[in-house]
């Protein structure tokens, strides 16, 4: 690990990309296997779902930082976990961002 | 009918993306560590969530002041020179000869300052401007207009702006021309047995047949604009006080002057952000400005 120290790699840090990839990797996995043809939706410009899959994360980014800038990051609840594992509100954002992710690939 | 697309050649991409993933990912991943920690430097890390965020988007504090100050100067300044450069560079390309030995003449002039290296171009105008040995600043103050780049928060502004219409006007002029050659003559002879104006011409001929180009330009000339770092870092240093201080010389100040990791992190990626979305913005307005053609000419 001495060599990669650089990268200040944090657990939480290193879950989000390990799932960023392996949704990069489903994603190419199916447009090889099951091709598709550009569709048009409400935005009405053509979409693959790699433009979908983009437009979901971009918009879950700003999702999260409207969210940090407006409602902030203070804790919702305790998890009867230990000592108790504090919930910050910026889950809430996660959940829209994901409710948004699905309405895109819906509708754009 | 639907017709469906083989994706299989994208795997031939792949030895490209190890390049990119050595020379952007791999630093990116990096910057997105950073900006969840906080350093002391001595590679030791402390977690501190989106903590550095939150500082960043919250115009209360210092962190969130400065960003948010430079980010509103730099859209006022991209929205400045795209106002000038635009318009200019479309009368400049309108007045360029159509043919005839000049027209390269004209193309070698114009391409003069798009050949100058960013520092150089900084460099020139730094000393062109200055009141004691620069010609601009000398003469301008020998007319009595009091001018001082160093001091004065809106002569520094004007020469910036100034410098970035002289360094750039030419790009747009010449995407125009390219767009103007493109139009065949039948087109010009219509109009002329019509009867058409030269403002007829333009705004129903030339203007309709620059679009492209002219998104383009607006295109580069944005994203260059928004992120715009040497020349005025060179000029003025991001002052008098912080009035040119841009979102990049801001970013330089905090992750070198500073070196506050978290913090230039989180800017940087809210930065990239901002310009991720206007290139996906214009890059789909683009290609499907240029896709709608072909589609209504089938239609008809």
């Amino acid at each position: 690990m001495e060599h990669i120290a650089w990268m200040a790699w944090t657990l939480p840090t290193a879950i989000f990309f390990v799932m960023l990839s392996l949704t990069l990797g489903v994603m190419t996995w199916l447009a090889a296997a099951y091709p598709e043809a550009e569709r048009v939706g409400v935005l009405r410009i053509p979409t693959t779902r790699g433009d979908r899959l983009f437009i979901s994360l971009v918009l879950a980014a700003v999702i999260h930082l409207l969210w940090i800038a407006f409602v902030g990051i203070d804790s919702i609840a305790t998890l009867p976990i230990g000592e108790g594992v504090e919930i910050s509100s910026l889950w809430l954002a996660t959940v829209i961002s994901l409710v948004s992710a699905v309405a895109v690939f819906r509708t754009v | 009918m639907d017709k469906t697309i083989n994706q299989k050649a994208w795997f031939l991409v792949l030895p490209v993306f190890l390049v990119v993933a050595f020379s952007a990912i791999l630093p990116l991943m990096t910057v997105v560590n950073y900006s969840m920690q906080d350093t002391f430097g001595n590679n030791q890390f402390f977690w501190n969530g989106v903590g550095w965020f939150k500082e960043l988007l919250d115009p209360s504090t210092d962190l969130g002041g400065r960003f948010l100050a430079s980010l509103g100067r730099n859209l006022l300044f991209s929205a400045i020179i795209l106002a000038i450069e635009v318009p200019l560079g479309i009368v400049v390309a309108l007045s360029m000869p159509r043919d005839g030995w000049s027209v390269a003449a004209c193309l070698v002039i114009l391409a003069l300052p798009l050949l100058i290296p960013w520092n150089v171009v900084g460099t020139i105008w730094q000393i062109f401007g200055r009141p004691d040995i620069g010609l601009l600043g000398y003469t301008l103050n020998s007319l009595g207009i009091n001018y001082n780049y160093v001091s004065n928060e809106f002569d520094a502004w004007a020469t910036v702006i100034v410098m970035d219409v002289w360094h750039w006007t030419s790009l747009v002029a010449l995407l125009c021309y390219a767009g103007l050659k493109s139009i065949p003559d039948a087109y010009y002879q219509a109009a002329q047995i019509d009867g058409a104006s030269r403002w007829a011409v333009f705004t129903a001929i030339q203007l309709p047949k620059m679009n492209r180009v002219l998104l383009i330009a607006v295109l580069l000339r944005f994203m260059d604009s928004f992120m715009i770092y040497t020349e005025p870092f060179v000029v003025t240093g991001g002052g008098p006080g912080n009035s040119t201080t841009f979102v990049s010389i801001e970013l330089v100040k905090i992750a070198l002057g500073q070196f506050d990791l978290g913090k230039a992190a989180a800017l940087s990626l809210v930065y990239n952000l901002i310009i991720l979305i206007v290139c996906w913005v214009f890059y789909t307005v683009m290609t499907n400005a240029g896709a709608e053609r072909p589609v209504k000419q089938g239609a008809e």
